[in-house]
């Protein structure tokens, strides 16, 4: 099963997502990251890169982000793991991950997980 | 020539630098952002200053490579990956040197910004550090082509930084947090450009006339 990885500057959103995905798909590894390393709002390198391992499998890992540095600081991980297995998505933050994180107790590939969570930037809400 | 020694030194005095302002550009990120750069700035820069000391002897790229993961394992904004990206960068170029001279300094600050824009995808007009930093880097090469000597071509380069800095003013944020306000951050200077000044100037002070 694809794991997922949820960035976000604020630990407590990247929790309220990751709540809303295991709500429908319990079985699916979802690590949520958020907040420097001393504990404020913003992005730490070093829990992105733990938190992939914690989810790491075969299957491969999505890494979802919310804005600016947490885009960035990913990047930067992903480029250093430099494994086709790692792969971050741009999507809107909550929607796509959920999408993402249902695929993939369906049984999604990693990159047709990827796919679910692009196409929520097209979704109209209303 | 620079010796590594030297280099040591000058990131030093950019930490302290960096620190003094603290205040200072956190309050201007008040205005425009989130109340965070000074802070983030001096918490990337007192892991560099801890580190320094195992630093002692190694050639610039290893110097370089340190300093640019230290601040992106220690600044937590936006500034850590893109200042991170680009000391990281400049060391690659610089790999094996125990000096550089002045052609290797124009290198340094062209990785440099090719490194901010590697990872933030901005050009120069956005409002970004990168309007501080391509300036100077052009005034630089001028007046080192111009046969000017390292104080002069940074003394060029500290003025084009802080003309840059200005003309941040004048323009709507495009890239970053700041650019959530549009027209609202006119008439405020881009705190990631000022900290980029306040890091060259540090970089001047340590050259005599
Ligand atoms: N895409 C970008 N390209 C170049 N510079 C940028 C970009 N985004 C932000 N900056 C620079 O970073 C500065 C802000 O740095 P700071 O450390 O406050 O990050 P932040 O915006 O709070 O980070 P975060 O993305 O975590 O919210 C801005 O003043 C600007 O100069
Ligand atoms: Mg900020």
């Amino acid at each position: 099963m694809v794991g997922f990885v949820l960035v976000s500057h604020s630990q407590k959103v990247a929790e309220g997502v990751r709540e809303l995905g295991l709500m429908m798909a319990p079985d699916v590894p979802v690590e949520a990251t958020g907040g420097t390393d001393d504990g404020g709002l913003g992005t730490s390198y070093e829990k992105i890169s733990a938190a992939i391992d914690r989810v790491y499998s075969e299957d491969g890992v999505l890494v979802m982000v919310d804005m600016g540095s947490s885009c960035m600081t990913t990047e930067m991980v992903i480029e250093d793991r430099g494994d086709p297995k790692i792969i971050m998505v741009d999507c809107p933050f909550v929607e796509g991950s959920v999408a993402a994180i249902v695929s993939s107790s369906c049984g999604s590939s990693l990159q047709e997980a990827k796919a679910v969570a692009e196409e929520a930037r097209e979704e109209k809400k209303f | 020539m620079t010796d590594s020694s030297k280099v040591l030194d000058i990131v030093g005095h950019i930490g302290e630098a960096i620190s003094e302002n603290a205040q200072f550009l956190t309050d201007l990120d008040a205005a425009i952002g989130d109340n965070d750069h000074g802070v983030n700035m001096a918490r990337g820069f007192k892991k560099v200053e801890e580190d320094l000391p195992g630093l002692k002897d190694k050639d610039m790229g290893a110097i370089f490579k340190k300093v640019g993961m230290d601040i992106v394992s220690a600044v937590g904004g936006s500034s850590g990956p893109l200042y991170g990206t680009a000391f990281m960068k400049a060391g690659a170029a610089v790999a094996g040197k125990m000096e550089i001279d002045l052609n290797d300094f124009l290198k340094i600050m062209d990785e440099a910004i090719s490194g901010v824009q590697l990872r933030g995808k901005a050009e120069k007009g956005e409002k970004t550090m990168l309007d501080a930093m391509m300036p100077a880097r052009d005034a630089m090469r001028e007046a080192a082509e111009a046969g000017k000597g390292i104080k002069e071509v940074l003394d060029a380069g500290v003025k084009a930084a802080e003309d840059g800095v200005e003309y941040t003013k004048t323009i709507i944020a495009t890239k970053g947090r700041a650019s959530y306000l549009g027209e609202r951050s006119i008439g405020h200077q881009d705190p990631g450009a000022t900290s980029f000044m306040v890091m060259l100037k540090a970089v001047a002070d340590k050259y005599e006339e």
